[in-house]
């Protein structure tokens, strides 16, 4: 149980924190978005969210509690270096997730200063969180490298949410936007791919402890499939938002998948650089470890809860499929 | 001057909390009158059904707005316990880690989910799934408070556990969450946001009434406010006299603060007013009752009560508490007063313009009264995280002052915008009728309006 119990919780806060950038990514994407689309369409793209973006919001809530109910050590050390880019993500989200109610339930002069405060907020939530993982991937180093590293990813981690959130509005959208989303995603992916591409490369340059474990044999021949199949999930979303009688026949979801296939596979390979730290070269899961009897209290009411979870989550994005309506309380 | 972290911290967590808490203590309550409004609205005749569709459209957005304010600035809380408080959790997480997570896990995907459908779901689901919806909401804030109620009343009295190298270790699940402070305070906490969004939709809906918005539908909300009040009022004071006689057998220091009592009597009095002085160990201009806070506490004209002099460097500051607790009890019976004022009217049907105008002036009662109990509460803990184990020094991050002291102005900052608008925008809301906030969205009811459609 005590070799058990924290590869168990670390694989759930793992997957809790990709559902979080899958999820997330999306709204924030859209939210990054909105001041290029018309008054109309900014009412769209939120529509396109607004039904899901709260409990989209909470898988963060329970990755960062996962990490303090089962890594209380590691907890406190990681948060407390990344204060400042915390702090800035909470004022982020803290605006996004007000702008949503306030930018329809304040008089319609202060409905355009909403709808700023709404990118800035995903703005600044979503650099904020390249910021961090930058700083975590560094192994919480303050070195000149653990920042030029930092700043890559917070470049190149709201370029990947608005290629997401253009995949979502294909889903959720149609006419003037649905083409609107692919004139942005094509914008938005090629400088996504490129730093993404970058930053691949500049992580085992920077971390010897990374490149020592992906440049050795046999595991560099086993660990191929992770960079094809991403380069594979690029290039057909490319390749997909260069034919235009494509999206038009209405596969512009095909970008969505792609986007969370990259993403899948970006998380499988950090997962494999870090794995079994928690905090790289300072702490690995087993030394952070909260007590045993405290995770198997956990345990059972994260194996009781995940399911329903996952169940009526579920049955909420069935019931708003399809393209979204104007959201009315009615 | 010289920035001292924890002072900043502390200020920081004091401000992070006390605005997150304003936010739960309307929508806590308000959802489960949501649940009311459309229980109601489900079995009423035809006449009636139509005010209570009203009272519904009018409330949920309220409720969206409050309830979003709330999030987000929990959210604020969950992250707040690793960057300013680290030692907390390396040493109590055991006991802390699961219960914030069982909140998450039964509490916050359960509440967040159903919103959607709450929300926006009404046209795409039955009335039943979205009467289920309302409820799941409900039950998922009042879940959230349970658990995280759970988690400060085992700060107040902890139980359960044992210490191995200074890390609490878990010995009974039971015993920790129902320790003996959680159920006096969990009931205390749930009234106290019922009588919150009580006072809350019958305040808003008095202002809606002068100015005439709604007809019947507001009137509605009106009763049900005024008549909820009227039963939770009194029985908020029961509730809140059995917590403080937990709180004395637990907590002598909070008590001994919160009556001015600095030496160990027998017979002590209860002093209603006056000005707490520390430092000259007295308090100035007392205006007391003989023997009545003997009485009151230990049932006996010459009980002994533990006097401030019994916990010297380990009692919360004085002045605060003393205050805070007047405040609390001095709202809490102007409420049964009101309420009671106005359920007579209400029933004689003489309703004044005066009864509309003191309902409106009580919107925000709940806020202060609620605020006030927690500062009683929570600075009646001081200097203790955990009382008795952990204290609040010991626990800080080591952070530079000035990084603590910039976010904290940024808080500051945010949260002074944020109420602003909170209220600003109540008070836009409160001249529109239901009807005209039928969509959320402005664009959607201009398009049904030219279509001609519903």
């Amino acid at each position: 149980m005590e070799y058990w119990l924290p590869l168990i919780f670390v694989s759930l806060m793992g997957l809790a924190l990709l559902l979080y950038i899958i999820l997330d990514g999306y709204d924030l994407g859209i939210g990054i978005l909105l001041p290029l689309a018309s008054d109309e369409e900014k009412d769209r793209m939120i529509e396109a969210i607004g039904p899901f973006w709260d409990a989209n919001e909470t898988w963060i809530v329970l990755g960062i509690g996962i990490l303090l109910i089962a890594f209380p050590s590691a907890h406190g050390m990681i948060l407390t270096h990344l204060y400042i880019p915390v702090t800035l993500m909470l004022f982020g989200l803290i605006l996004r997730g007000v702008a949503f109610d306030f930018r329809v339930k304040v008089a319609a002069e202060y409905k355009s200063m909403w709808n700023k405060l709404f990118f800035v907020g995903s703005l600044l939530a979503s650099m904020s969180q390249g910021w961090m993982l930058g700083a975590y991937v560094m192994g919480l180093e303050t070195s000149m490298t653990s920042v030029a590293f930092s700043v890559a990813i917070a470049l190149s981690l709201p370029a990947f949410y608005v290629v997401l959130g253009c995949g979502w509005l294909f889903i959720k959208s149609e006419g003037e936007l649905y083409n609107k989303a692919a004139r942005w995603a094509r914008a938005a992916i090629l400088p996504m791919g490129v730093g993404l591409f970058l930053i691949s490369i500049a992580t085992p340059i920077a971390s010897s402890e990374i490149a020592a474990k992906w440049f050795t044999l046999p595991a560099a021949i086993g660990l191929m499939p992770i960079p094809l199949m991403t380069a594979v999930a690029f290039f057909t979303a490319l390749w997909v938002l260069s034919r235009p009688q494509i999206l038009q026949a209405g596969y512009g979801w095909i970008v969505f998948v792609c986007m969370v296939l990259m993403c899948l596979m970006m998380a499988l390979g950090l997962a494999y650089s870090i794995f079994p730290d928690i905090v790289i070269g300072k702490m690995n899961i087993w030394e952070s470890a909260a007590s045993t009897a405290s995770l198997q209290f956990a345990l059972i009411g994260t194996a009781l809860a995940v399911p329903m979870i996952l169940f009526y989550t579920i049955f909420i994005y069935r019931i708003f499929y399809g393209k979204s309506q104007p959201l009315s309380y009615e | 001057m010289e920035l001292d972290p924890f002072i900043l911290s502390r200020i920081q967590f004091a401000a992070n909390i006390s605005f997150h808490i304003l936010f739960p203590s309307i929508s806590i309550g308000l959802c489960w009158l949501l649940v009311y409004f459309r229980v109601r609205y489900t079995f009423s005749g035809r006449d009636d059904r139509l005010d209570w569709e009203y009272a519904y459209f009018f409330w949920v957005k309220v409720f969206a707005l409050t309830f979003a304010l709330g999030v987000v600035s929990g959210i604020t809380m969950s992250f707040q316990f690793g960057t300013n408080w680290p030692g907390f959790m390396e040493r109590a997480g055991n006991i802390a880690g699961p219960l914030l997570g069982y909140e998450v896990l039964t509490a916050f995907f359960l509440e967040a989910s159903f919103l959607g459908i709450m929300l926006y779901g009404k046209n795409l689901v039955s009335n039943r799934t979205h009467l289920i919806s309302a409820f799941l909401v409900a039950i998922g804030t009042t879940l959230s408070a349970f658990w995280i109620i759970s988690l400060n009343s085992w700060m107040h009295t902890p139980a359960g556990f044992t210490i191995e190298n200074g890390v609490f270790m878990v010995d009974d699940w039971w015993e920790i969450v129902f320790n003996p402070s959680f159920k006096y305070r969990f009931i205390h906490v749930v009234l106290a946001s019922l009588l919150t969004a009580s006072f809350f939709v019958a305040g808003i809906s008095a202002l809606r009434a002068r100015k005439n918005v709604d007809g019947p539908a507001t009137w509605k909300v009106i009763r049900t406010g005024v008549f909820f009040a009227a039963v939770l009022a009194p029985l908020q004071i029961f509730v809140g006299d059995m917590h403080g006689l937990v709180a004395l057998e637990n907590q002598p220091a909070k008590i001994a603060a919160v009556e001015g009592i600095w030496e160990t009597e027998k017979g002590a009095p209860l002093t209603l007013f006056g000005f707490p002085d520390e430092e000259a160990r007295t308090t100035h201009f007392a205006i007391e009752v003989p023997k009545m806070a003997s009485i009151i506490l230990t049932h006996h004209a010459d009980g002994e009560i533990k006097g401030l002099n019994e916990f010297e460097d380990a009692h919360p500051p004085v002045a605060p508490l003393f205050w805070s607790f007047r405040v609390m009890v001095g709202v809490g019976f102007l409420m049964l007063a009101i309420a009671w004022w106005g359920s007579y009217a209400l029933l004689k049907d003489r309703v004044g313009p005066w009864l509309l105008r003191a309902l409106s002036g009580m919107t925000f009662a709940g806020w202060v009264a609620t605020l006030a109990g927690w500062y009683v509460t929570e600075i009646g803990r001081q200097p203790w995280v955990v009382q008795g184990y952990i204290r609040a020094s010991e626990v800080v991050a080591d952070h530079a002052g000035g990084m603590v002291l910039s976010t904290l102005i940024g808080y500051l900052a945010l949260y002074a915008f944020l109420l602003v608008f909170y209220i600003f925008s109540l008070h836009y809301l409160s001249s529109k009728p239901a009807r005209s906030l039928r969509a959320t969205i402005d664009f959607a009811a201009n398009k049904n309006a030219a279509t001609g459609a519903a």
